[in-house]
């Protein structure tokens, strides 16, 4: 991570290769006829954005928050909230977004990082049950159905109509996360975090205030979960509080532990990893119909199997394996 | 001179053992003053409660004016206390560099600075570069932490509390489990250290510790038993029977 800009290593080669590969998905899939594609890797795009922010504390700062679905419930209700009162304008909604996120992130932060470990996992997830609970009691807004968005936000001459555009809004709002991210962890402010990850008792005896940088970091991260959650009302023109479901803070834990916790592009190749596996092995048209069908049904089964194998094997993830390997050249 | 720490009446249980026993004791500005005694003295007990890593039951700690007896360990830090930890705790994922650097920045203003490489600013690498020079570590800069020797390791630890630019080193045991040269080199730099900063020094290495200190507080119990320079802690009866004489025949 911290090697000269300059050197072309594999984690580099592949991870220029899977974001420029990701910006080509919509010309493949029109090329191809398979417009569904797009609306998948939007959603790939999406998890990958929140499995950032999470990675942000999972990762750099050895925070295992188990409630960071509810930051994507905050960006999504944010959207269809204002949407419902007549407010389509993406601006108004991303400020409200961002506004409750923040104020939410804080408070909740504030209270979840006095503890460490697996009270700091227990304390997030209660506050995600919280906030869950409180979406489904939201009968104006759908209450435990959720409930359909009149319209996408408005973003000036963003037509979020247009699945390719959304797509792109998606992709840049990841790459610019991206490449704000790779300027943090090594600025000051992530090598703080960082070395609270790796020994925060010596960061206080050497003068770090460290629970002011730890706050930040978790409000940060919140917000990338919040932006992630806006968009995901867009694509589905649907919120509904399963959005903050625990499964889902769950499913981004292990998106950014297959990936490769604590680097940059981990969380980006676990999201597309196991959305394309799960979509893969649940629509697997092998030929042989008896088998087609026990792989069809029980697909789960078989991505637990493959996450074990990363994770026995591989250890650090699929690009963090790649990471570690060149590390040790 | 004035003391730049004193110490007043200090008390730690726990649970049933005393293991600070009303400790009371004063640097000078300047001055090396070693801490010893026997294994389960309280010797690392009484420098976790100068750091703050444990809240005394009683008595004061007031350093360089401030009274930090209830302060956390960061603030203890910003004031100018520096320590550094008998077990090695540095931090592994990092270059030697990196970590030197790094507490540099804890002194250099805030770090809510999201941008520029911290690699890149030299108002960070250059104080780092010369306590890593001032230890004899240059060399190793950019090695990982994780693949030093135990003694580079320990010298490293030293560098990083130089590097805080503190006023009062709190060094534990700085030369356990260096070779017979490590530790020479060790105590030719806080020989050279003399002067520039106050050392409380807590040290098994009693030619290190001879050779060292201005003043010498013998601690037995959590209780200090005797203090004075190394002449007169080399002529007490009682501190030959309770340390040095068990020293000896270890």
């Amino acid at each position: 991570m911290a090697e000269p800009a300059s050197r072309i290593t594999t984690p580099r080669i592949f991870a220029t290769v899977l974001l420029l590969a990701l910006g080509a998905v919509p010309l493949i899939a029109q090329a191809l006829g398979e417009p569904f594609w797009v609306t998948l890797f939007t959603r790939v795009l999406i998890f990958a954005l929140a499995a950032t922010g999470l990675n942000l504390v999972l990762g750099f700062g050895a925070m295992v928050s188990f409630g960071h679905a509810m930051y994507i419930g905050i960006g999504a209700y944010a959207v269809g909230i204002l949407s419902f009162h007549g407010v389509d304008s993406g601006w108004w909604q991303l400020l409200a977004a961002l506004g409750v996120g923040a104020t939410v992130a804080l408070a909740v932060g504030a209270i979840c990082l006095r503890t460490s470990g697996m009270a700091f996992i227990m304390i997030t997830l209660a506050f995600a049950q919280m906030l869950f609970f409180l979406a489904v009691s939201l009968r104006d807004y759908g209450g435990d159905d959720g409930m359909a968005l009149k319209g996408r936000s408005l973003f000036g001459g963003l037509d979020l109509n247009n699945s390719t555009v959304l797509y792109y809004l998606a992709y840049a709002v990841l790459l610019a996360v991206l490449f704000a991210f790779g300027r943090l962890v090594n600025a000051r402010f992530g090598m703080v975090l960082r070395g609270c990850r790796s020994n925060e008792r010596r960061m206080a005896s050497l003068g770090f205030p460290t629970l002011r940088y730890k706050l930040s970091a978790y409000v940060v991260s919140a917000l990338v979960c919040v932006l992630a959650g806006m968009l995901m009302a867009n694509l589905t023109r649907f919120v509904s509080p399963s959005y903050m479901a625990w499964t889902v803070s769950g499913e981004l834990i292990v998106m950014t532990v297959l990936g490769g916790l604590g680097t940059l592009i981990g969380p980006v190749a676990g999201a597309a990893a196991l959305l394309l596996v799960e979509e893969g092995l649940a629509s697997l048209k092998l030929g042989v119909p008896w088998l087609d069908t026990l792989i069809n049904q029980h697909w789960l089964a078989l991505i637990g199997v493959f996450i074990v194998f990363v994770v026995l094997v591989l250890k650090q993830g699929l690009y963090g394996w790649l990471v570690a390997r060149e590390a040790r050249r | 001179m004035s003391a730049l720490l004193e110490v007043t009446g200090l008390v730690k249980r726990f649970g049933g053992l005393l293991a600070t026993d009303h400790l009371s004791l004063s640097l000078q500005h300047g001055e090396i003053h070693a801490v010893i005694g026997p294994n389960g003295a309280g010797k690392t007990t009484f420098i976790n409660q100068l750091g703050g890593e444990i809240l005394s039951d009683e008595g004061r700690i007031v350093f360089d004016g401030h009274d930090i007896t209830r302060e956390p360990p960061f603030r203890r830090a910003q004031v100018g206390l520096g320590r550094s930890y008998q077990i090695t705790s540095v931090f592994n994922d990092f270059s030697v560099l990196q970590n030197t650097a790094l507490a540099v920045q804890a002194h250099a203003g805030h770090s809510f600075r999201f941008w520029r490489p911290a690699a890149s600013e030299r108002a960070l690498v250059d104080p780092a570069m010369a306590a890593l020079a001032q230890v004899g570590l240059t060399e190793r800069a950019h090695t990982p932490v994780s693949v030093l020797a135990h003694g580079e390791r320990r010298q490293l630890e030293i560098a990083m509390v130089l590097a805080t630019g503190a006023k009062l080193l709190l060094l534990d045991e700085p030369m356990a489990g260096m070779s017979p040269i490590e530790s020479e080199a060790v105590v030719a730099l806080l020989k050279k250290l003399k002067g520039q900063c106050t050392i409380l020094l807590v040290e098994h290495d009693m030619d290190a510790v001879f050779a060292l200190a201005d003043r010498i507080t013998v601690l037995v119990y959590g209780r200090p038993v005797a203090t004075g320079t190394p002449e007169e802690i080399r002529n007490q009866p009682e501190v030959r029977e309770a340390y040095l004489g068990e020293e000896g025949v270890v």
